[in-house]
């Protein structure tokens, strides 16, 4: 009420100083927003790194990620980092990550690594936000006994920590990398399909989408055109950060034998290769973890921003 | 009010129970590969594995074999291990405490740890204390398990070897320690089988309390330095997430007008954080150690990996690779329960920490 008292006086009293009204968008604010803080702004130059070396790993690697160097370089296995810059003779060929246990260039297969987690986090995540829609969205809108056995069949998925059921769940479709990506999709969807659901519940009742369906519109038109858009800021949200325990699962499960093969470069699997020679190689296993670790703060520092930035309740909570 | 709720919470767990197994029953029915041929080896004969698996009950169809199996379960029996060949019921009492230890040592130190910084990074919100704590919690839950693991044991057994700063790399006590059961010294007769004596053993081989009931300083000291680096490398992401969270609740409830209200009147600014600020904030923080509980477990298993502890989920990686249908079902099923009583805790709690949550 006190709304429409206003509004008119004050518009004339911002045109009278000088202030025009230019109509701004959520997604205006919202990048606004994000991009006033600082860590959003890391994670994004982390990523934004990431995926340069990402694509161009062919053209920047200095060495074949899979060819062994006997033969080819004067090296030995497990050999320390050689960087001329530091002080390493110059006579000696340049590894400014060292030798790994195959006589590979270990930055090389490092950058190669940064491809494939990048694959791996987007379309495990991209898989599971399809099918979580999906279940979300049917049940939270037909509700009744479909709801009910969905949601069911999703607290089961839920009982079980995360990681046990993915190691359960490559066990049964045998070790790999496509079925370790299967497994952590299956394993997250749960998160995915209650927070649809939870939208689809809070605006079904509302008097728009019963106005769509007076005026005709199919189910999956009012699904999809009227009520999963309301899902959209809290699975973009979800998403980002589903992408970074995606990737801290997938590295793990190849690190137990269950994910990437050799000689696969994946960084999980590298370290899992040379984690008895931790005391020898110490290089060998804290260049892929910190790989690994970067990755992940990166998608994590990205998915607080937006979050942030998508829910203007938090905003003075934010550092 | 209450009771009524737990109540009404505790029959809404059950679908959930029987969904557990009924889905661990069908994982280790379709694990692939012959469960005969993985005990007895690949050279074990047809006449020798179709005994086997005669005297398994492995020939049945398969919902009688389950029917079975629930039949089992409620009498406390998960059968024997084929691996093993001891009942499972026994080798989970003697794997069990190592991941019991493991994940309380880890909440603790992550409570411990995470609480406090939390609350100091919210009172002192941006200063130079906040912004690093919000760094270390960012860089803390993005780290892997086991990559932080074997960082700390190159830090602390190999740099800091011959400095009193040195800590074991694996294993729980240090060769030719021995721990003796706190109802041998206490001279209790047990008898041999039973629940009495489960239970003794079980406590018995969680090595702190052991050696505190036994009194036995020697033991306890070293089960403790085994303790400290697997415990730390397990309790870094949840505690990075409880500072984080304690910090975001605490400056939520610190801008309200009741804590105003309460300086206004003089109180010492300690118990208004105390008493009226973080009493407050508590429920987020419950919801978020509810969480961590699950990462814990499932990190135990790359945890005990790394430092060669022999628990639970070591146990059950190792089962699942040699596909012993008994312990891939009993230790699921034990963990998945674990789970949802945890779950069930929190949840309750939940209700004790604000009673609005009782009317939904």
């Amino acid at each position: 009420m006190s709304d429409q008292d206003a509004s008119p006086r004050q518009v004339t009293s911002l045109d009278a100083e000088g202030l025009s009204l230019k109509s701004v968008s959520l997604w205006q604010i919202t990048w606004r927003r994000f991009f006033r803080r600082k860590s959003a702004l890391v994670g994004l130059a982390i990523l934004a790194v990431l995926v340069f070396i990402a694509l161009t790993a062919q053209w920047i690697a200095p060495y074949d990620p899979y060819k062994p160097l006997i033969g080819i370089e004067k090296v030995q296995r497990r050999e320390k980092p050689c960087i001329h810059l530091l002080g390493c003779p110059k006579d000696k060929p340049q590894h400014i990550m060292g030798i790994d246990g195959n006589v590979r260039d270990q930055f090389s297969r490092l950058l190669f690594g940064a491809r494939l987690s990048l694959i791996i986090g987007i379309s495990t995540v991209s898989f599971a936000i399809i099918i979580g829609t999906i279940l979300g969205a049917v049940g939270g809108y037909f509700g009744g006994w479909i709801d009910n056995l969905i949601m069911r069949v999703m607290d089961v998925l839920l009982a079980f920590p995360s990681l046990l059921l993915a190691i359960t769940i490559v066990t049964v479709l045998g070790p790999g990398l496509i079925n370790a990506l299967i497994a952590i999709s299956i394993v997250s969807i749960p998160a995915y399909a209650r927070v649809v659901r939870a939208s689809v519940l809070s605006v079904r009742e509302m008097d728009y989408v019963a106005a769509s369906r007076a005026l005709g519109g199919s189910d999956s038109h009012i699904i999809f055109k009227r009520i999963l858009p309301n899902a959209l800021t809290p699975l973009i949200v979800q998403g980002t950060l589903g992408i970074a325990t995606a990737i801290l699962e997938a590295a793990a499960l190849s690190f137990l034998g269950l994910g990437a093969q050799p000689p696969t470069p994946e960084w999980g699997s590298m370290l899992g290769a040379e984690r008895n020679q931790v005391f020898t190689a110490p290089h060998l296993v804290f260049y892929p973890g910190f790989a690994i670790m970067l990755t992940v703060l990166s998608f994590n520092l990205i998915g607080d921003g937006l979050r942030d930035a998508l829910d203007p309740r938090l905003a003075h909570v934010s550092g | 009010m209450l009771i009524q709720y737990i109540i009404r919470r505790f029959f809404s767990a059950i679908p959930v129970l029987f969904g557990i197994l009924l889905v661990t029953f069908t994982l280790a029915r379709v694990i692939p590969g012959d469960p005969c041929r993985a005990i007895l080896g690949e050279k074990a004969t047809q006449e020798v594995c179709d005994r086997f698996i005669r005297e398994k009950g492995l020939d049945k169809p398969i919902p009688v074999q389950f029917w079975v199996y629930l039949n089992e379960i409620a009498r406390g029996d998960f059968g024997q291990s084929f691996r093993y060949g001891m009942p499972v019921t026994r080798l989970l009492i003697e794997r069990l405490p190592t991941t019991v230890e493991l994940s309380f040592a880890a909440l603790f130190i992550s409570m411990l740890v995470g609480i406090p910084l939390g609350i100091i990074s919210a009172v002192k919100h941006n200063s130079w204390i906040d912004v690093f704590t919000m760094i270390w919690a960012n860089i803390g839950v993005s780290m892997p398990v086991f990559w932080l693991g074997l960082m700390l044991m190159y830090v602390f057994s190999l740099t800091l070897k011959d400095t009193p700063f040195w800590l074991p790399p694996s294993g729980r006590l240090s060769a030719g320690m021995s721990a003796d059961p706190f109802y041998v010294v206490w001279g209790w007769s047990l008898p041999e089988t039973g629940l009495r004596i489960a239970i003794a053993q079980f406590i018995s081989r969680l090595n702190i309390l052991n050696a505190l009931l036994t009194a036995n300083w020697a033991l306890l000291k070293d089960a403790i330095t085994h303790l400290i680096l697997p415990s730390v490398a397990l309790g870094t992401i949840p505690m990075a997430l409880i500072a984080r969270i304690t910090r975001s609740s605490m400056l939520e409830v610190l801008g309200q007008d009741y804590v105003r209200t309460a300086r206004a009147k003089g109180l010492p600014y300690l118990k208004i954080i105390l008493k009226h600020a973080f009493r407050n904030s508590l429920l987020p923080l419950v919801t978020v150690i509810g969480l961590s509980l699950g990462s814990l477990l499932g990190g135990a298993v790359l945890t005990e990996t790394i430092f060669g502890l022999s628990g639970v989920g070591r146990t059950l990686y190792d089962a699942i690779t040699a596909r012993d249908y008994g312990i891939v079902q009993a230790f699921t099923v034990v963990i998945a329960i674990f789970f949802v009583i945890l779950n069930l805790i929190v949840d309750i709690s939940y209700a004790y920490l604000d009673p609005r949550i009782r009317l939904d």
